[in-house]
């Protein structure tokens, strides 16, 4: 259980996360919308304990994330926006790295090794150097070091971003099947992804909470027939026109 | 401790991966000769100790270490692994802990590297190799002072440069609190109570002490809590950020 109470970010004058509510349960995959500046980016940071809130409160399974952050840490696997790691280290070096500061059994850590490269296909670069690698591999390897643990939660920052359709398609696959027992929250501005693998979508805009609904009834917001995409389309901007900082 | 553990070895790993070991530990172990035999007459002056080579440190770490130190925290911050790293089940005196111990090893290893001077007096004469390990000691504990220093300035700006010419700025004023040329302007009108306060917070006087073979409790206590001081800063500018 990812749980956000009254949620609230300042910096200086500006609210980036204005009194912001939720709780996503296990088995479900919140996809976290909003235009660009809305506030997903800071709301990310403040359920994984980079940034502290200026006031309410994050849990994870419970543990306060500014009080327990060592527990609240230890359940979560995260990915942070635009999937940064340590350029001169090998894909193999940077899981080892995480692998280690999570205290992850050596026996342990093969398997989990092996799954991960496995499901996220990074066999073919596991040796070179994470600032040779493609934008979707980097992307990848991102993914990987969070999938790590088999962490009972799942915060990822738009996780597709800069991947081929092809790629697209098997992350989505990937996070669809691991939502069966996990909780996740996807932070996206691609409006195809809340279909393809979302169970619930929650828009934000100006830090604010506008809509938290299943993607079928934030289609049917928009009022009109057509495909489910284009009709949640529609109804994102119709919830978001005007919104959002400069 | 595996955290700790972890982070250190990540870090000290990532010297070694990049061309910055390569540079840094030939550039400093050319000066590191160079500047006694060259600058202090080391030759000339027929002793055989190494008093000549160790008064060049301070000045030597005055750069060098604040090149070790800049990319610390800035480059993480930079290039967003701060978040990576901050996010992982760790405390943030664990990372500075680590990251620190690391660069710490790194310029070990550089001033260790300079050991053919040691022998080099040896054979030339009969220094006394007590004072020579003592010196020693006291220049890596030095080491430590800049480098914690820069690693404080380093978490406090997410560029280097600004990072290491603030370094080399609080390096400098700490070196001249010691120096004769300040300390003679200063006896000149200041009481005598006052003048020693500034010789106490210079670098250059615990580890001058140390260097002549004196391996004073006093001197060695001064190196260790400027360490955990600039450590402890560290760490809570690193906290400030999360909650600003």
């Amino acid at each position: 259980m990812i749980e956000a109470r009254s949620l609230t970010r300042r910096f200086g004058e500006l609210t980036a996360v204005d009194d912001l509510s939720f709780a996503v349960a296990p088995g479900e995959v919140l996809g976290f919308l909003g235009p660009n500046g809305a506030g997903k980016t800071t709301t990310m940071r403040l359920l994984t304990g980079f940034l502290a809130p200026s006031s309410g409160e994050a849990r994870v399974f419970g543990h306060d994330v500014e009080r327990a952050p060592r527990q609240a840490r230890a359940a979560l696997g995260y990915l942070p926006e635009g999937a940064p790691a340590w350029e001169e280290m090998t894909v193999r070096e940077l899981l080892a790295f995480v692998a280690r500061v999570r205290g992850i059994a050596p026996a342990a850590r093969r398997v989990r090794l092996d799954h991960v490269v496995e499901r996220l296909g990074l066999a073919p670069v596991l040796d070179r150097r994470i600032e040779t690698l493609s934008k979707g591999f980097r992307r990848r390897a991102g993914l990987a070091q969070a999938m790590l643990h088999d962490p009972a939660a799942l915060v990822l920052d738009e996780p597709t971003d800069g991947l081929d359709p092809n790629q697209k398609h098997e992350v989505r696959g990937l996070i669809r099947e691991m939502a069966r027992d996990k909780v996740i929250i996807v932070s996206t501005h691609i409006l195809e992804e809340v279909e393809a693998v979302c169970t619930r979508a929650i828009i934000i805009a100006g830090g604010r909470l506008v809509l938290d609904d299943t993607p079928q009834g934030l289609a049917a917001r928009a009022g009109t027939d057509g495909p489910t995409a284009a009709r949640i389309d529609a109804a994102f901007r119709a919830l978001t026109a005007g919104a959002g900082h400069a | 401790m595996r955290e700790v553990a972890a982070v250190f070895r990540r870090d000290f790993a990532a010297y070694f991966a990049t061309p910055v070991a390569a540079v840094f530990l030939s550039v400093f172990l050319v000066l590191a000769a160079a500047l006694p035999f060259q600058l202090g007459r080391f030759y000339e002056l027929g002793q055989a100790d190494l008093a000549t080579f160790f008064a060049f440190h301070p000045w030597l770490y005055l750069f060098f270490v604040p090149a070790v130190a800049m990319r610390l925290w800035a480059e993480e911050r930079k290039s967003g692994t701060l978040e990576l790293l901050l996010t992982l089940p760790l405390s943030t005196a664990q990372a500075v802990a680590g990251k620190f111990l690391a660069a710490w090893t790194f310029v070990g290893l550089a001033l260790t590297l300079t050991f053919p001077m040691w022998i080099t007096v040896n054979y030339l004469g009969e220094p006394d190799n007590g004072a020579i390990l003592a010196a020693y000691a006291g220049s890596f504990l030095m080491a430590g002072g800049f480098l914690a220093i820069g690693s404080c300035l380093s978490a406090a700006t997410r560029s280097q440069v600004v990072a290491y010419v603030l370094s080399v700025a609080v390096g400098l004023l700490l070196l001249l609190a010691g120096h004769d040329l300040v300390l003679a302007a200063l006896r000149a009108w200041a009481p005598a109570w006052l003048v020693d306060s500034v010789a106490a917070l210079s670098f250059l006087t615990h580890f001058q002490a140390i260097a002549r073979g004196v391996l004073d409790l006093a001197d060695l206590l001064y190196f260790v809590l400027t360490i955990a001081l600039w450590l402890a800063a560290t760490a809570i500018v690193l906290d400030r950020g999360r909650s600003r």
